[in-house]
């Protein structure tokens, strides 16, 4: 497609600038559609653990719901607190929701299909997913309000701690493909166990680090049961306590936003992407992005389930997962990873 | 394209750094510094060192520049008591000023009077050579790799120093052990009984 705009009258820089934004909205826009879906999901999970019926009232089985509700939010009066710090009070929910969308760019959708295959993939997903903090630190601060306050507190500190043992996660991923690009770890996958199984997940070697990644990546989302940061019955709705309409739903898109990323993330980098599950010809017959699609949705059905099922963590309790277990054995867990490597590149050393 | 990049970039990150002296509220002062950071690892892609990009974002934006907020949001300012050392630290101000106009004055000198040119030259690793990341990882993982663990070592003392620093014995602190915890169970800590009318129970 760039190929093509390029070549058109519009030459090749501006033929790049509209395909780069055509392609920049091919994505967007879809995400935007699934998020609106996977919040009824959600629902619908969580409703069928507590035996009830969720949304069923809006369209066909309920399916509308969430855009009733996106209409009901963009009808309502956006009110800004009169203590607030107007500017950053309404740049925060900005903040959050764009970085959500950010990090998509790298996400390798299919073999062909991804924005901008870079060679530091990893890195600009971890780089991205450490802005994450600022829109709710900075709305947290702006509102002028003491529980949205204790939340954005809760939250700096609780993405710092799990950002450490996930760097470590990724560092051992990085170690076993040998490559920070995310299509390249995903191909790297094909046929990791005796030749047939596409997942690193499956290696006794990583299969401890895709548990761990899944649970941080629980607690880097603030998902219950890591949810603090907005625990109803302390703080509210924490950080988005004086938030309402349209500011209230960039949140709201931005946090599923950001929980889809965390899957499509645990899927690339343990279960082989847009891989088939096992390496069987006729299985290649299914475009990649459904095997994506599907694995992303039970990692999601994990997400859903956790939250219907644990209860909320403590907070001393978070930072000893964090700091106490998680950290040591990543740490750990690296050292191991890296002599497998070194043994398997390179032969006993003696 | 790269041209509008760099105007692009290098203007904001000049702003904002004066936007982030001139501020008043604190707070403000770190955001226009995070965004500072932020337009300077643009500028690093622009000329095509991609992983030190990378690592600005990570260590800066999304560590350092994080526990500044903190810390700087829990405090509580008199913006009075800060206007009032302006005037008494204004000459070491401009001393430290004029230290880094000259080093900078002297930059130009020297590389505008040639001898550079090789050095500023290269932009970006060469095509088909191994990537940034790989090139940086073999030299530091063999021809440097003593100072590199020197380097490790500095900040694992620095890091030990201030936990020793700040770690005192607290007294009547409840110590919360987890595993036990966790490991309680209900016949542990309930008992079923039924008293008699008018007889309380024993706790």
């Amino acid at each position: 497609m760039t190929e093509y705009l390029q070549s058109t009258f519009l030459g090749p820089e501006i033929g790049w600038l509209v395909a780069t934004l055509a392609l920049i909205l091919l994505i967007a826009l879809p995400l935007m559609l699934a998020v609106a879906m996977i919040i009824y999901v959600d629902r619908k999970i969580i409703a069928a653990v507590a035996l009830r019926r969720g949304p069923n009232v809006v369209g066909p089985f309920g399916l509308l719901q969430s855009f009733a509700d996106g209409l009901k939010v963009f009808l309502q009066e956006t009110i800004i607190p009169s203590g607030a710090n107007k500017g950053l009070f309404l740049l925060a929910p900005i903040i959050t929701f764009t970085v959500a969308l950010l990090a998509w760019a790298v996400i390798p959708f299919s073999e062909e299909m991804v924005l901008a295959n870079i060679n530091i993939g990893v890195l600009y997903i971890l780089a991205i997913s450490s802005l994450g903090v600022y829109g709710v630190v900075i709305s947290g601060w702006a509102s002028n309000s003491k529980y949205p306050f204790f939340s954005a507190m809760r939250a700096a500190a609780q993405m710092i701690s799990y950002e450490v043992s996930i760097g470590f996660i990724l560092i051992s991923v990085v170690l076993f493909a040998g490559t920070f690009n995310l299509n390249e770890i995903i191909k790297a996958q094909e046929g990791h166990i005796f030749g047939f199984v596409n997942a690193y997940g499956v290696n006794p070697l990583l299969f401890p680090m895709a548990v761990m990644f899944l649970i941080s990546s629980m607690a880097e989302t603030a998902r219950a049961p890591f949810d603090l940061t907005e625990a109803e019955s302390e703080l509210v709705a924490g950080y988005q306590t004086e938030y309402s309409s349209m500011s209230f739903a960039l949140f709201w898109l931005g946090e599923y936003a950001n929980i889809l990323l965390m899957c499509a993330l645990n899927v690339i980098l343990f279960w082989g992407g847009w891989l088939p599950p096992v390496d069987w010809e006729p299985l290649y017959a299914v475009p990649g992005i459904i095997w994506l699609f599907l694995k992303m949705f039970m990692i999601f059905f994990i997400f859903s389930w956790a939250w219907a099922t644990v209860p909320r963590y403590r907070y001393d309790q978070l930072m000893r997962l964090g700091w106490k277990v998680f950290l040591p054995i990543s740490i750990f867990w690296v050292f191991l990873v890296s002599g497998y490597v070194m043994i398997d590149k390179f032969g006993w050393p003696l | 394209m790269q041209i509008f990049a760099f105007y692009l970039f290098a203007s904001i990150v000049i702003a904002s750094g004066a936007f982030c002296i001139f501020a008043r509220n604190p707070v403000h002062s770190v955001l226009w510094l995070i965004l500072a950071f932020f337009n300077a690892a643009g500028l690093m892609l622009l000329v095509g060192a991609e992983f030190i990009a990378a690592l600005l974002v990570i260590v800066y934006v999304g560590a350092v520049a994080v526990l500044f907020l903190f810390v700087v949001m829990m405090l509580d300012i008199d913006f009075a008591e800060l206007r009032a050392g302006f005037m008494k630290n204004l000459p070491l101000g401009l001393l430290l000023a004029l230290v880094l106009l000259a080093e900078i004055i002297f930059g130009i000198g020297a590389w505008s009077a040639g001898g550079m040119g090789e050095a500023t030259a290269v932009v970006g690793p060469p095509a088909g050579g191994p990537s940034n990341i790989e090139a940086l990882g073999t030299l530091l993982y063999t021809k440097y790799v003593f100072i590199f663990e020197a380097a490790g070592l500095v900040l694992l003392v620095a890091m030990v120093g201030a936990i020793v620093l700040t770690n005192r014995k607290r007294g009547g602190v409840r110590i919360q052990n987890i595993q036990e915890q966790v490991a309680r169970r209900p016949q542990d800590a309930t008992r079923n009984e039924q008293p008699e009318v008018g007889k309380g129970v024993e706790l």
